[in-house]
């Protein structure tokens, strides 16, 4: 287990570190979500199988989506191609497939090796997660649903575009 | 035995990474992705007190800081595209002038 933390703490730290100093936007996402994964391994070493699962799904999937369109939608133009011609490149993505092996031979030895988990390590499965974040925190939940309402309604006001004036009201008068 | 207390300070320094992005960085992009850094390191130590005193409330508390960190992220980056569509830059210190 223990081996397990400290190569994952390294690659989360040396990802965060690259992700805060690289130049070029796609570079530091793809360390981002290195480093993502590093803690989501983590967290499943630390016997929070269910939150390991949301940082992969929610966090190195949905959020980083968006951080790749909104990197892909600004830099339109004649830079596109040159940067698309950048991003085949091995130098490009050989350092994050590089740490993301490592990360993967860490999940699959810990599959792999202990089946079912230690009894040192008292996992807490969604089953409790769940029955606290539906019965003390009820109201947290709703707060939250709340706010991701407002996070969409939000996002959608200010990528509302006006659409062009028709000039109807001059036709139709005389 | 799980080590907790490195646990505790492998967060601190993922924040402490997170607090030099934001300091450092120009690019507002940048600037986002480290807020992301920092969000991710709180939560990680609330998974690790979670883990500490068997308790499943730190898990709990990841799943709003999930929530609040997606909200944050699709209004900020609302934001940026504006910000771009209006300044033709990503740089903090074009957009460093209020009107009045």
């Amino acid at each position: 287990m223990t081996i397990v933390f400290y190569t994952a703490g390294t690659i989360a730290v040396a990802a965060t570190v690259l992700t805060v100093t690289r130049f070029h936007a796609v570079h530091a996402l793809l360390y981002l979500i290195v480093s993502l994964l590093a803690v989501s391994v983590i967290f499943y070493d630390f016997g929070a199988p269910f939150v390991a699962a949301l940082e992969v799904i929610v966090y190195a999937g949905a959020i980083m989506v968006l951080f790749v369109f909104v990197v892909m939608l600004l830099n339109l133009g004649e830079q596109a191609s040159r940067a698309e011609h950048a991003l085949l490149t091995p130098s490009m993505w050989i350092g994050p497939a590089i740490l993301v092996a490592i990360l993967l031979a860490q999940f699959v030895w810990l599959l792999v090796r202990g089946g079912a988990p230690p009894a040192a390590r008292a996992e807490i499965g969604s089953v409790e997660v769940g029955m606290a974040l539906f019965g003390r925190y009820l109201m947290g939940a709703e707060l939250a649903s709340m706010l991701l309402l407002a996070g969409l309604v939000g996002a959608y006001h200010l990528g509302w575009r006006k659409a062009p004036k028709v000039e109807v009201t001059h036709a139709s008068h005389p | 035995m799980l080590p907790i207390r490195e646990g505790f300070i492998l967060s601190a320094v993922l924040f402490v990474l997170g607090v030099i992005g934001v300091l450092v960085r120009r690019n507002i992009v940048f600037v986002l992705m480290s807020i992301e850094v920092m969000l991710n390191a709180a939560g990680l130590a609330f998974v690790v007190a979670g883990t500490r005193w068997r308790q499943p409330d730190g898990q709990v508390i990841f799943l709003f800081i999930l929530a609040m960190a997606a909200a944050e992220v699709s209004v900020g980056l609302a934001l940026v595209l504006e910000l771009y569509h209006r300044y033709k830059s990503l740089d903090t210190d074009v957009m460093n002038r209020m009107r009045g």
